[in-house]
């Protein structure tokens, strides 16, 4: 299996702390590889990273064979920002539209990637007028409209209803079937089990790089987020030894 | 179907021009103001001079004063307006993702200033009929070079606005960099005082100042019919230092943030 990502040794800097002390992982190619962790562990900022946003203080982040940020990746990497970044003084449709444009595609993959998010009937609202997980399925629709290769989503999911949060990872499991790579961060653990390759990061260092199965094997309980809590606690044991 | 990156493709930065024109749209308060507003202002000044008597031979007053402010609204209009905007890209999150699309900096910057310049030129085509008409302003050369100044004053404010927005943290703080930008220009311009008149030190930073110019090629169109040379030297300045102000904000427009 091919990785679509290669981070070697990546330290950054952000205000006057380290938050990322030298991190190096992999996210294979064509998998949905779930970035774990509690709040303020770095997962935004290994995201920045990943699409080139991040300034970094040593360290490289290869993405799908080329330096991260690089010209040529920009119409092969979607990011979607946790806070949703859409224009809220447009609707749905033209922000969509306005993406699809910049990634070079017309209406049509428009009217698609909002139909993909449940968004279609909303589309001639404002995005102001919009709830808020209506807002960030907004913000997830106009980084599909780009089919990148690459998608990376800063907690997706986050403030939708059971329903539709089931029905986003069944396509992005659909995606990754199809060729493409996702990374997505989540604190909530449940969604940890439908990730094929799981990153738990803690205090910008990876705890684990393992997979829903593996972790429940090593940590002897069925309940992720019991086994994420045994492996912090194994962890500060050792850094207390 | 993979888009090359360039430095500049007209095409995201037309996507760009139409994205900011239809944020514009939607608010019709906005609108309504950039529009009318000129003309009612220039109005006050109208009443405030009508029964003034002028010298005679020389252009009265709110003729040399008003055209001036013709060109003068655009720029402080539209240097407003863009940093404001421009900060909201910043806040909002989306200049952070527009940053990681085929969206050049240059293409987002120039898409920016050819929505405004656009809406500038609205601005000053209502603004120029109501001022000849209502106000009987007195004009000797072609309204259309009032009009082309205007757009190009506009420009100006606009790449100044994007320029200032990357020194600005918050909204309270991009406002208040309109008067450190425009006012001193104002003062210097040769409005209030002629330029002859000012100390020289006072004269050589007006010469630096490129609202002077933009107000000298004002007044040239203002008293001759014929275009001259020295208004078309002035706009080629104006327009040379809102390349230069645009130039020096891609530069300070940084993808990668900490
Ligand atoms: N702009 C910034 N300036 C300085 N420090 C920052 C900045 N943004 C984040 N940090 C710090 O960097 C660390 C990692 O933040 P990051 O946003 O990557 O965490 P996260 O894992 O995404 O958290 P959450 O789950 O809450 O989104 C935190 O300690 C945070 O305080
Ligand atoms: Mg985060």
């Amino acid at each position: 299996m091919t990785d679509a990502v290669t981070v070697t040794d990546l330290v950054v800097d952000r205000g006057h702390r380290r938050v990322i002390p030298g991190l190096s992982c992999a996210v294979p190619a064509g998998r949905v590889t779930g970035l774990l962790g509690p709040s303020g562990s770095g997962k935004t900022t290994l995201m920045r990273a990943l699409v080139g946003v991040q300034q970094v203080r040593s360290g490289t982040v290869t993405v799908l064979g080329e330096p991260a940020g690089s010209p040529g990746l920009r119409s092969r990497v979607g990011y979607v920002t946790q806070a949703p970044s859409v224009y809220p003084d447009l609707t749905v449709r033209e922000n969509a539209r306005h993406f699809a444009a910049l990634y070079g595609r017309g209406a049509r993959a428009a009217d698609d990637a909002l139909e993909a998010v449940g968004l279609t009937d909303a589309a001639g609202q404002l995005v102001a007028d919009l709830s808020g997980g209506q807002r960030g399925r907004a913000s997830l629709a106009c980084a599909l409209v780009g089919e990148p290769e690459l998608l990376v989503l800063d907690e997706p999911t986050v403030g939708l209803d059971p329903v539709l949060r089931v029905e986003l990872w069944e396509r992005f499991h659909a995606l990754a079937v199809a060729g493409t790579t996702l990374v997505v961060s989540s604190h909530v653990m449940d969604e940890a089990g439908r990730c094929d390759r799981l990153l738990l990061l803690r205090e910008g260092r990876l705890l684990a790089d393992s997979t829903p199965a593996q972790l429940r094997a090593d940590s002897g309980t069925d309940d992720l987020e019991e086994s994420f809590l045994r492996l912090v606690r194994a962890q500060q044991q050792e850094v207390a030894a | 179907m993979s888009t090359a990156t360039t430095v500049l493709s007209p095409r995201l930065t037309g996507a760009t021009t139409a994205r900011v024109l239809r944020q514009l749209r939607h608010d019709h308060r906005t609108i309504a103001m950039m529009v009318l507003l000129p003309s009612l202002l220039l109005g006050l000044l109208y009443l405030l001079w009508k029964d003034v008597p002028s010298l005679p031979g020389q252009p009265s007053t709110f003729d040399r004063v008003g055209l001036t402010m013709l060109g003068i609204f655009p720029f402080v209009v539209m240097f407003l307006v863009t940093s404001i905007a421009m900060l909201r890209e910043r806040t909002s999150g989306t200049l952070e993702r527009l940053l990681t699309t085929p969206l050049s900096r240059l293409d987002l910057l120039l898409g920016y200033g050819a929505a405004f310049g656009l809406a500038a030129a609205a601005q000053a085509v209502v603004t120029v009929t109501v001022a000849t008409t209502v106000y009987d302003l007195q004009i000797a050369g072609s309204v259309w070079l009032v009009v082309l100044i205007a757009v190009a004053n506009a420009v100006l404010g606009v790449a100044l606005g994007l320029l200032a927005s990357a020194f600005a943290r918050s909204e309270f703080q991009a406002v208040q960099f309109m008067p450190v930008i425009v006012l001193p220009q104002f003062f210097l311009c040769g409005l209030l005082v002629p330029r002859e008149q000012m100390a020289g030190w006072l004269q050589a930073i007006s010469d630096v100042l490129p609202l002077t110019y933009a107000v000298e090629a004002l007044q040239e169109v203002g008293r001759s019919a014929a275009e001259t040379g020295t208004m078309w030297t002035d706009v080629g300045i104006v327009a040379g230092a809102a390349v230069l102000a645009l130039a020096l904000a891609a530069a300070t427009l940084r993808r990668r943030t900490s």
